[in-house]
């Protein structure tokens, strides 16, 4: 476990205004450390090649025949799956845990692209509620709109949605970048840890509430903000990477990110479990 | 969990029995303990049509005492001379289960208050519903196994909404499945997926007012809320909109007239909806797979955000 005390020493990414807190002690660092291969195992996984394509229809099948044949396909070593006619149904694609080109010509129902580490996935349509929750790493892109809880609790990797998505998004997010093209709904940011969200649009009410790390970026108008969620200003790092990120997610071309608005936690809920009882009170 | 589908054809009828039996079938996981149908077919517009059930369906789970059919005979009697004593005239009838019945009526005094009252006074009578041309269906089971029952699959109309039901405020019974009717404005129903948190309070305010509740159904009030609103002179999106601070808890909900269907979403938007808009049809449902059962091919949808309230006319 990671002990939060401040030092002198700072990590390259606090440095870059990435997070704030130092870690010290024994961290996540240590715990994947490159020379120990054994850490690098993954069950379940399989090595793929991208060239190697093929294509699926799910039209007849229930998600559990799906994600049984896509894991089928992998073992063969099929790098880049297509998979046709997905008609709104549940938990496709969901626990994908290497490098995969996905790609999914239609939409998605709830719970898509969940618990995934590593796959590349775009999707022609629409997603609903909850896509890629738990997502460790890899890149998804969403070329219409998205339903609530979009991201949520995702660690790391981009997910990317060009249209709007609903409420909660990035709810619980523990890492990793979100990127919204078009508006995003009530509570975005909800309770987050770590990460960053970018809303082109405007955003509803509550945004960050009782965020307890990272960084939100709006671009529109804020319906009202959560508790604990304050305005930081931009710096040029900020402005670097916004830039940076929006040119690689494809998105955003000729948006002026340096207008856009910076949420983060005020971290006055941060520790609130040290708090005597009428600090609480005024915490809250 | 439950699950809500509706769907509006703008400008033309299509077969919406079929069409919302396939939305509330895609949504069945979402609860099977009752399914519910609210249908607006093509009428001539000149008779009132009641849905009114004399007794509840007994069997597949219910939480209902069994009666002997005999009573629902006597009931069904006594209606008959009541809707007689009103100066109704019975145009048409029909029993297809024992327990429920529709009639067609020719009445012209216009006060569905009174009129319904007075069959109401019928201990174990309810009207599921009363317009010129809506129909409420609702049963125990899924929605093919109503829709069967009810031989629902060739309704022509204009605009449906309907409910698969996991009972968890309330019995599992007809009185306390969707849609619930807007007593007593003609062509008036809800449907509801979520949980009311200040139910008692608003039924007890309610009910002082004079409102009528036929189940203990926390959804029933977003019905009578709204025919109190109108009632006072609010048109439907006004009322829908003043439920939005009105109603605690989470909510979404769609209400539907002769001419039009409307839906709400909670300010949290803690229940899903999903929502595909055109010129000549609007289709929405819990999740998008139910919307995908009439529209196979690829379109563009969306979740309306939170505190949203949209009326649509056909």
């Amino acid at each position: 476990m990671a002990n939060l005390k401040t030092t002198e020493k700072k990590t390259k990414a606090q440095s870059m205004g990435l997070h704030t807190e130092v870690l010290t002690g024994k961290t996540q660092q240590k715990f994947f450390n490159p020379d120990e291969a054994e850490n690098f195992y993954y069950w379940g996984t399989y090595d793929v090649d991208f060239n190697k394509r093929t294509e699926l229809d799910v039209n007849d099948m229930d998600c559990k025949e799906a994600n049984k044949k896509i894991d089928e396909l992998m073992s063969q070593g099929y790098g880049t799956i297509v998979i046709k006619n997905p008609q709104g149904k549940h938990s496709l694609g969901v626990g994908i845990l290497n490098k995969l080109n996905l790609i999914f010509e239609g939409s998605l129902g709830y719970f898509g692209v969940g618990s995934i580490d590593g796959p590349t996935v775009r999707v022609n349509g629409r997603v609903g509620w909850s896509c890629a929750e738990n997502m460790m790493a890899g890149k998804v892109v969403i070329e219409k709109n998205a339903g609530s809880c979009f991201g949520a609790a995702v660690r790391g990797g981009d997910l990317i949605c060009k249209g709007s998505v609903g409420a909660r998004t990035g709810i619980d997010q523990k890492g990793g970048t979100i990127i919204i093209g078009g508006d995003a709904g009530a509570f975005t940011g909800f309770m987050m840890q770590r990460g960053r969200i970018v809303v082109l649009g405007n955003v509803g009410i509550n945004l960050g509430d009782s965020m307890y790390d990272g960084t939100i970026y709006v671009g529109g108008k804020i319906g009202s903000y959560g508790s604990d969620a304050i305005e930081s200003p931009m710096t040029k790092s900020d402005i670097d990477w916004l830039k940076r990120k929006l040119k690689v997610a494809e998105i955003g071309e000729n948006f002026d990110v340096s207008k856009m608005t910076k949420v983060v936690a005020g971290k006055k809920l941060w520790n609130y479990d040290a708090l005597e009882p009428t600090e609480k009170k005024g915490a809250i | 969990m439950c699950g809500i589908a509706g769907l509006i054809h703008r400008g033309k009828s299509s077969n919406v029995g079929q069409e919302l039996q396939g939305m509330l079938q895609a949504l069945k996981h979402r609860g099977e303990d009752s399914t519910g149908y609210a249908l607006y077919g093509d009428t001539d517009g000149q008779n009132f049509i009641m849905r009114f059930k004399v007794g509840e369906n007994v069997g597949e789970g219910s939480s209902s005492v069994m009666e002997d059919v005999s009573v629902y005979d006597e009931r069904k009697k006594i209606v008959d001379s009541y809707i007689s004593q009103m100066g109704a005239k019975i145009v048409k009838e029909e029993r297809t289960l024992p327990y429920s019945l529709r009639y067609e009526i020719d009445y012209d005094k216009g006060d569905l208050l009174e009129f319904s009252q007075k069959i109401e006074s019928i201990p174990g009578v309810e009207i599921l519903s009363m317009g010129k041309s809506l129909e409420v269906i609702k049963d125990l089971g899924n929605a093919k196994t109503v829709c069967d029952r009810y031989n629902l699959g060739d309704l022509v109309g204009t605009h449906a909404i309907g409910h698969a039901r996991m009972a968890t405020e309330s019995g599992v019974d007809i009185k306390s499945a969707h849609p619930f009717w807007g007593y007593p404005f003609s062509d008036v129903s809800v449907v509801h997926n979520g949980q009311l948190t200040n139910y008692w309070n608003n039924r007890r305010i309610l009910e002082n007012k004079g409102m009528r509740f036929m189940s203990e159904c926390d959804s029933e009030l977003i019905a009578v809320y709204l025919a109190e609103k109108m009632r006072n002179g609010a048109t439907l999106e006004e009322g829908m909109k003043d439920s939005l601070s009105g109603l605690d808890g989470v909510f979404t909900y769609f209400v539907a007239t002769k001419n039009s269907l409307g839906m709400a979403k909670d300010t949290m938007a803690a229940k899903p909806l999903v929502l595909y808009e055109s010129d000549d049809l609007v289709a929405m449902g819990s999740e998008e797979i139910a919307i995908r059962s009439v529209l196979p091919q690829e379109i563009d949808t969306y979740d309306p955000f939170d505190g949203e309230v949209k009326v649509w006319q056909i």
